[in-house]
C-alpha cells in the first residue's frame, strides 16, 4: 500500500509510462461514458429521474435507522436471518460463523464490493474455506491473484489477449485465445461445475427494500442466481446505505443504474429475493464499517447515496489516465476519493487532490452526489490535520502573504516576469519541465491601466 | 452602469492583453469601466489546495475593492466562480453582481451583434468551471437542450469557423495546483485535448478561461504544435493579433 501525500501522482506516473496502454484505458472507458450518454439521452425524463433518485436517497439517509429496522423486521418475518455488523471484522466473523455452522468448505460469491472492503476472501481462506468469485471480471482478477481496478468492470486493466494468456495458464485453454465469446465460454464452463459443488452462496445487494424486507441483486451473467438457487445457504451482505423505502422506488433506481454504469438499458438480470426457498437458509448481513460516522458529517453524508454505478470513474479524466491502481483505496475514482478519507485521512491523503475539480463526476452521478465539492472539502480537512508536505504548506503560506499585500504582489509579479525567460530555458520547476510559459509582456495590465491616457 | 473590471492575478501579469480586450469590450458597450487599484488574487489557488482559510482575506479584499460597483466582470470563469461561491457563503450581495465576461455579454448586456472578424478555424475549449460551475453552456453529461453562451458570441464574429471536437467538453488537465502536483496526469490530459484540436485542424483554441489556455498553449509551444491559443475576449473585441 502506498502511503503519504504523493501516492496518487507517483502511481499515476508509473501508469503513464506505457502511453499506448494508458491511451487504450482512456479510450475504453470513454467509450463506456459515450454509451451512457446515448442511453441517457433516450430517456426524456432523465434529469427528473436523477432528481427523484437524489431526493429518495436524501430522505432515506435522513431516516436511515427507521428504514433499516423496518427492513430487518420484514425480512425476519419473511424467514430471513438478519445480522448487524459494526465493522469489517464483525462482518467476517458472522459470515465465517454461518459457514462453519454448516460445515461449508466451498463458497461461490457474486457481486460484492463489500466483501472486498471487508477482506473476506483472505479471512475465509485462512479458515480453509475456498471462495470462488463468479462474476467474470472478479473471477479474472481472482485467477490473476490481483485486485479489481474498477468497481463495475474489475478487470478493465487487462486486455483481452492478457485474459487469454491467464486462462491458458490457469484453466488450460488453448494458446492465443483472444475472442471475447470463447473466453467467456471457457470461464462459464469452468464455473458451472463449481456452482454444483458449492456448499453456500454469497451475494451482494444492490437495493434492500424496507417495505417488503426483500432485496435486489443486479448482474449481467445470472451468476448470482445460479449460486443462490443451487446452494443450501444464501448469505447476502450489504452496506447499511443500500436501503430504499419502497418497492416502487426500484422503478427509479433500476432505470438509472445500468444506463449510468455500462450504457445498458438494464442489467440482464435484476433478481428479486424475498424469502428462502423451502429447505434453504437465507441470511442478510448489514454492515456499518464507518458509514454511520460518514452519515454524521453534514458535508459528506451525501456520499452514502452512492449506488456504485461507477459512472464517475468512466467520466473522470484523471481516473481514465491514471488507472484504478493509482488510488490507494479499493474503490477508485472520484467516489472512492470521497469515501476513503472517512476510513483513513493520512493513508489516503492524496486522493482528494487527484482531481482537477472539473465537476464531470457530479454532473454524471445518477443520484446527484456533489462529488467534486466534497473533494474540495476533504482537501481542507486533510490540510487542517497536517497530512500534507511542509514544502506545500510553506509555499501556500508565502502565496497567501503575497496576495494580502498588493505592493508585494506587484513587485513579485515584476520579478517573475523578468525571471520567466530563464525559467523557460532551464526547465527546473514542475511546470516548465513539460510546458512553456508564455513570453512575458513588458507591462502588467495594472501598469498599463495607470499609465493610460497620460 | 459602472462596471468594476476584475483582472485575475495571472492575467494581470502574463496576459494584460486579455484584460485590455475585456476593458475595450465593456467600454465599447457604453459602460463606465474601472479597474480598481490593489487587486491581487481571488484566493482560489489557496482554497483548491486545501488552504481556504488563508484565502479568505483575498475574498474580503475583493469585496472591499468592488463592493461599490453596479456589476463586476472578470475574464476568467474559474476565478469568478470561486468568488461567487465564497461571497455567497458569506451572504455578500456582491455574489449576485459578479459575472464572467461571456455571461455578462450574453445575459446582462444582451449583445446581439459584434463588429469583430476572425477568419480562422477555432476550437472552443469549454472550461469546466465556466461550463459546469457557472452554467455557460450545457455540459455533455446533462440531458437538457444544448446551448453555449461563448459559442453563441463567437457565432457573431465574422469569418470565424467553429470546429467540432471529438470530446465536446473534456477537461484540459490544468486544475490549478493540480498541474504541478499531478503533472503527469495533467500533461497527459492536456496533450489529448490539444490532439483533439489538431485532428480537427483548428488554428486556434479559444476559451473563457485563460488558465486552461496557459496550460494548452504551453504544451503546444513545447511540442512545436501549429495550434495557437487566444482568449475569447480578444476575438470578441476584434483585436486579435
Amino acid at each position: 500500500m502506498l502511503p503519504t501525500t504523493d501516492s496518487h501522482p507517483r502511481a499515476a506516473h508509473d501508469f503513464l509510462q506505457d502511453p499506448e496502454r494508458s491511451a487504450w484505458h482512456d479510450e475504453t472507458l470513454w467509450m463506456v461514458r459515450t454509451k451512457r450518454d446515448r442511453m441517457a439521452s433516450r430517456v426524456p425524463e432523465w434529469e427528473l429521474l436523477r432528481e427523484t433518485a437524489s431526493q429518495i436517497k436524501e430522505h432515506t439517509l435522513s431516516q436511515l435507522s427507521g428504514y433499516l429496522e423496518e427492513f430487518a423486521d420484514r425480512a425476519e418475518a419473511n424467514g430471513i436471518t438478519v445480522h448487524w455488523a459494526r465493522d469489517w471484522e464483525e462482518h467476517n466473523r458472522i459470515v465465517l460463523g454461518i459457514l462453519q455452522r454448516h460445515g461449508a468448505k466451498r463458497l461461490v460469491k457474486s457481486k460484492s464490493m463489500l466483501t472486498e472492503e471487508c477482506h473476506l476472501n483472505p479471512c475465509l481462506a485462512e479458515h480453509g474455506i475456498e471462495v470462488i468469485d463468479t462474476d467474470l471480471g472478479e473471477r479474472i482478477v481472482q485467477l490473476e491473484k490481483g485486485a479489481p481496478s474498477h468497481i463495475v468492470m474489475p478487470a478493465i486493466h487487462l486486455k483481452r489477449s492478457e485474459v487469454g494468456e491467464l486462462f491458458r495458464r490457469t484453466m488450460g485453454t488453448p494458446e492465443g485465445l483472444d475472442d471475447a465469446q470463447a473466453l467467456t465460454e471457457a470461464a462459464r464452463q469452468d464455473l458451472r461445475k463449481r456452482y454444483f459443488a458449492a456448499d453456500a452462496a454469497l451475494t451482494g445487494i444492490n437495493f434492500a427494500v424496507a417495505e417488503t424486507g426483500g432485496f435486489v441483486v443486479c448482474t449481467n451473467e445470472g451468476n448470482a442466481d445460479m449460486g443462490a438457487h443451487l446452494a443450501p445457504v444464501h448469505i447476502a451482505c450489504m452496506g447499511l446505505e443500500k436501503i430504499i423505502p419502497r418497492q416502487e422506488h426500484l422503478g427509479v433506481f433500476l432505470r438509472l443504474l445500468a444506463r449510468s454504469a455500462t450504457g445498458q438499458p438494464i442489467t440482464s438480470f435484476s433478481s428479486h429475493f424475498l424469502k428462502p426457498r423451502p429447505g434453504q437458509e437465507m441470511h442478510v448481513v448489514i454492515v456499518d464499517n464507518g458509514r454511520s460516522r460518514q452519515l454524521a458529517r453534514p458535508d459528506f453524508r451525501k456520499s452514502l447515496a452512492c449506488i456504485r454505478c461507477a459512472a464517475c470513474f468512466n467520466t473522470c479524466p484523471v481516473y481514465r489516465r491514471s488507472g484504478g491502481f493509482s488510488y490507494s483505496y479499493f474503490i477508485a475514482g472520484p467516489i472512492g476519493s470521497i469515501l476513503a478519507p472517512n476510513i483513513d485521512r493520512k493513508q489516503h491523503a492524496s486522493l482528494p487532490f487527484a482531481s482537477t475539480l472539473c465537476g464531470s463526476c457530479s454532473a454524471v452521478c445518477p443520484v446527484k452526489i456533489d462529488i467534486h465539492t466534497q473533494l474540495l472539502k476533504w482537501r481542507q480537512e486533510i490540510v487542517a490535520e497536517g497530512h500534507t508536505g511542509w514544502m506545500k504548506r510553506l509555499a501556500m503560506r508565502a502565496a497567501a502573504f503575497v496576495f494580502r499585500h498588493p505592493r508585494v504582489f506587484r513587485m513579485a509579479g515584476w520579478w517573475a516576469r523578468k525571471f520567466l525567460p530563464l525559467a523557460n530555458r532551464i526547465h527546473l520547476d514542475p511546470w516548465t519541465k513539460t510546458r512553456d510559459l508564455p513570453p512575458p509582456p513588458n507591462a502588467s495590465f495594472q501598469e498599463w491601466y495607470r499609465r493610460r491616457g497620460k | 452602469m459602472t462596471i468594476g473590471l476584475f483582472v485575475p492575478c495571472y492575467i494581470d501579469q502574463l496576459y494584460p492583453r486579455v484584460a485590455r480586450a475585456s476593458w475595450e469590450l465593456l467600454t465599447g458597450l457604453g459602460h463606465t469601466v474601472e479597474s480598481p487599484e490593489g487587486q491581487t488574487c481571488c484566493g482560489q489557488p489557496l482554497a483548491n489546495s486545501g488552504h481556504a482559510a488563508q484565502g479568505e482575506p483575498c475574498v474580503t479584499g475583493f469585496s472591499q475593492l468592488f463592493g461599490q460597483y453596479d456589476a463586476v466582470v472578470g475574464p476568467s470563469g474559474s476565478c469568478v466562480l470561486h468568488l461567487k461561491e465564497h461571497l455567497e457563503q458569506r451572504g455578500d450581495p456582491l455574489a449576485h453582481r459578479i459575472h464572467e465576461l461571456c455571461e455578462f455579454l450574453h445575459d446582462i448586456a444582451r449583445v446581439e451583434r459584434l463588429e469583430a472578424t476572425f477568419p480562422h478555424r477555432v476550437g472552443l475549449h469549454q472550461s469546466c468551471h465556466g461550463l459546469r460551475g457557472l452554467g455557460l453552456g450545457r455540459p455533455s453529461e446533462c440531458q437538457i437542450p444544448a446551448f453555449s453562451k461563448p459559442a453563441r458570441l463567437l457565432g457573431m464574429v465574422g469569418g470565424l469557423e467553429l470546429v467540432p471536437l471529438d470530446r465536446a467538453d473534456e477537461c484540459c488537465g490544468f486544475g490549478g495546483t493540480f498541474s504541478v502536483q499531478e503533472s503527469d496526469v495533467s500533461v497527459a490530459m492536456g496533450t489529448d485535448r490539444l490532439a483533439d484540436h489538431e485532428r480537427h485542424r483548428a488554428e486556434f483554441i479559444t476559451s473563457a478561461d485563460m488558465s486552461c489556455l496557459m496550460h494548452l498553449g504551453g504544451l503546444a509551444s513545447r511540442a512545436g504544435s501549429p495550434v495557437k491559443v487566444i482568449h475569447i475576449a480578444e476575438i470578441l473585441a476584434g483585436n486579435a493579433p
